[in-house]
């Protein structure tokens, strides 16, 4: 195989480790207490590239649409072994998940024109803020290509009439392989590999790469959101049972009361 | 007209979550001026199913069948049930907010050309159609509005609970076998392979619970926790750290990258409650937490807590059940 052209899609989205707060006009999440991320199944599909580009030679270009800070994310992309970054700048929270799709596909599009072929576009199943599902499928439509969706494991393998990507997600019945000629797209979710470290070698490496930055191919429809909202707050009533080893008792008591100790 | 569909699970019988959009969807009618509810199913309808669905008010079953549908297909399948959608006219297309009813909701969107609101908790209006829907995990919500038709969306696992009608009709059923493009079918399900009973473990369908997190401290802290869920004829499950740090496996993991459960109780021990965690466990009935830090979200979204290290409480509880079983 003479090398496959990966693009993998991420996003910046607020850490989900501490409390969520809300920006002032309810358009979006403020996570400049919390930090940022990229989302956990990016995380895979961000492994799942570099491994990809090891194993059949091929470029891995890291994508995001977002303000000039999610570069970060584009960073740590690059420091574990992606090798081309592309970062549509814009303010996200503008953009619909039908918005986004189109400007990937723009981009896939421009580079291809260039001579860049991204034969495997991977993204994440859903954000992890906006939690849409939707985006890689909406994507597949653009660009007129096949998509598997929430796989977590998947290899190129040279097939009779070309290269094809082997996908396997969890579905109700077990765990489905699809076997799918490139181009293409696939969704990852998590839990199929482990995403490597960066090393200090690869994060100096991230650091030198000239990050393309390109301005919104169309003006965004936008999504419907009316606006954000944070669930009342429930008032804490638990129901204290006691302090370590001592409760043991107290808790018991409360397993019978249930019916969870009657099998 | 309101088109469900509905899974069905590997006995036939449809998915809880299933029948709780048909009880969405009888809701969405009643406020609509009692628009009939229809419902999808790709594959077979036993004769139960059809009673069963007929009990949730269902006007008529839209079987869809034949070679196109036969393995999973996003593409595939979502042309069917736009065919299905074509037919009887559906205003809404919905689903359950499963894997395969997110994933099918948003090709079934993509085609139409309209917006797809995910994990659907409640509806707010009608003209236009607002919808509030859960984001960040369930940490925040986002009003939506779906003002194109058909308005397709999925319901979160238990926004409301499944109840069948007051006045039930018998339900029709009608086969459906739509041509599938070649072009829907090159992303295709190839073959299957069960998982193993350990596996599939049915956290998503256990009535207990045992959680673990950070606090079980190493690969080699599960020891005691392994023990409860033993004494409880109940399933382990884990937070993120564990399964990030290679303690445990993925398919144990709880959480919004991880399986959604809804036991009867739930019983974290060592787990703080990040968002991460607390999407996946919002909706356990009862929560016992155990945790050194009584200030830790877990605790006071728990029910019950205990305040300690997992380490002392949970070999004390062990014991204490074996103690009163003789």
């Amino acid at each position: 195989m003479s090398g496959v052209g990966v693009l993998v899609c991420v996003k910046r989205v607020p850490d989900s480790s501490s409390e969520v707060v809300l920006t002032e006009d309810g358009q979006g999440v403020d996570g400049r207490y919390a930090g940022f991320t990229m989302s956990p199944h990016e995380e895979c599909a961000v492994e799942l590239a570099v491994q990809v580009t090891a194993a059949n030679g091929g470029e891995a270009t890291v994508l995001s649409l977002g303000d000039a800070d999610a570069v970060e994310q584009l960073r740590s992309a690059l420091a574990v072994g992606c090798t081309a970054a592309t970062l549509v700048v814009t303010e996200p929270q503008t953009f619909g998940p039908a918005d986004v799709a189109k400007e990937i596909a723009a981009v896939v599009r421009d580079h291809e024109a260039q001579g860049r072929s991204h034969d495997l576009v991977l993204l994440g199943n859903d954000a992890a803020d906006s939690g849409d599902f939707q985006v890689g499928i909406r994507l597949a439509y653009e660009l007129g290509r096949p998509v598997v969706n929430g796989a977590s494991v998947l290899t190129v393998e040279d097939g009779p009439d070309g290269p094809l990507v082997v996908a396997r997600s969890e579905g109700p019945d077990g765990v489905e392989t699809y076997r799918v000629p490139l181009p293409a797209v696939v969704t990852i979710r998590e839990g199929g590999v482990e995403p490597r470290y960066p090393s200090v070698p690869g994060r100096m490496k991230a650091k030198k790469v000239a990050v393309e930055e390109r301005t919104p191919a169309a003006e965004p429809q936008g999504p419907k959101r009316v606006r954000l909202l944070l669930p009342p707050p429930v008032p804490s009533s638990v129901q204290l049972l006691g302090k370590g080893a001592a409760a043991a008792p107290a808790v018991v008591d409360v397993l019978e009361e249930l019916g969870v100790l009657s099998r | 007209m309101i088109l469900v569909l509905v899974e069905p699970d590997l006995d036939g019988h449809a998915l809880e979550v299933s029948l709780e959009a048909l009880t969405f969807a009888r809701n969405l009618s009643a406020a609509g001026g009692g628009v009939p509810v229809d419902a999808v199913v790709v594959g077979e309808v036993s004769d139960e199913l059809g009673k069963e669905l007929a009990a949730y008010g269902v006007r008529t079953v839209h079987r869809v069948n034949g070679d196109g549908v036969a393995s999973f297909s996003g593409a595939g399948w979502a042309s069917a049930i736009l065919t299905v959608r074509e037919a009887a006219k559906s205003v809404v297309v919905m689903a359950a907010g499963t894997d395969r009813g997110n994933e099918l909701m948003a090709h079934v969107a993509a085609r139409a050309g309209v917006a797809m609101a995910a994990n659907v908790l409640s509806f707010s209006g009608l003209s236009p159609f607002v919808v509030t829907r859960q984001v960040v995990g369930g940490a925040a919500l986002e009003e939506m509005k779906l003002d194109e038709r058909p308005a397709v969306f999925t319901l979160a696992g238990h926004a409301v609970a499944a109840s069948p009608a007051e006045a039930p009709g018998p339900a029709d059923v009608v086969t459906h076998t739509p041509e599938i493009a070649a072009v829907d079918l090159v992303a295709r399900v190839v073959s299957v392979e069960e998982q193993d009973a350990e596996a599939t473990g049915d956290l998503t369908k256990a009535r207990v619970v045992v959680g673990a997190g950070r606090g079980a401290g190493g690969p080699d802290g599960f020891k005691d926790l392994l023990e409860l869920t033993e004494l409880l004829g109940a399933s382990l499950g884990v937070s993120r750290v564990v399964t990030s740090a290679g303690w445990r496996p993925h398919h144990e993991q709880v959480g919004q990258t991880g399986s959604r459960i809804s036991p009867d109780l739930y019983i974290p021990c060592g787990i703080s409650g990040a968002i991460q965690h607390w999407a996946g466990c919002s909706s356990a009935k009862h929560i016992l937490a155990i945790n050194t830090d009584a200030e830790a979200p877990m605790v006071t979204r728990a029910t019950y807590a205990v305040i300690g290290d997992l380490h002392e409480v949970v070999p004390a509880i062990n014991a204490e059940i074996r103690r009163r079983r003789g």
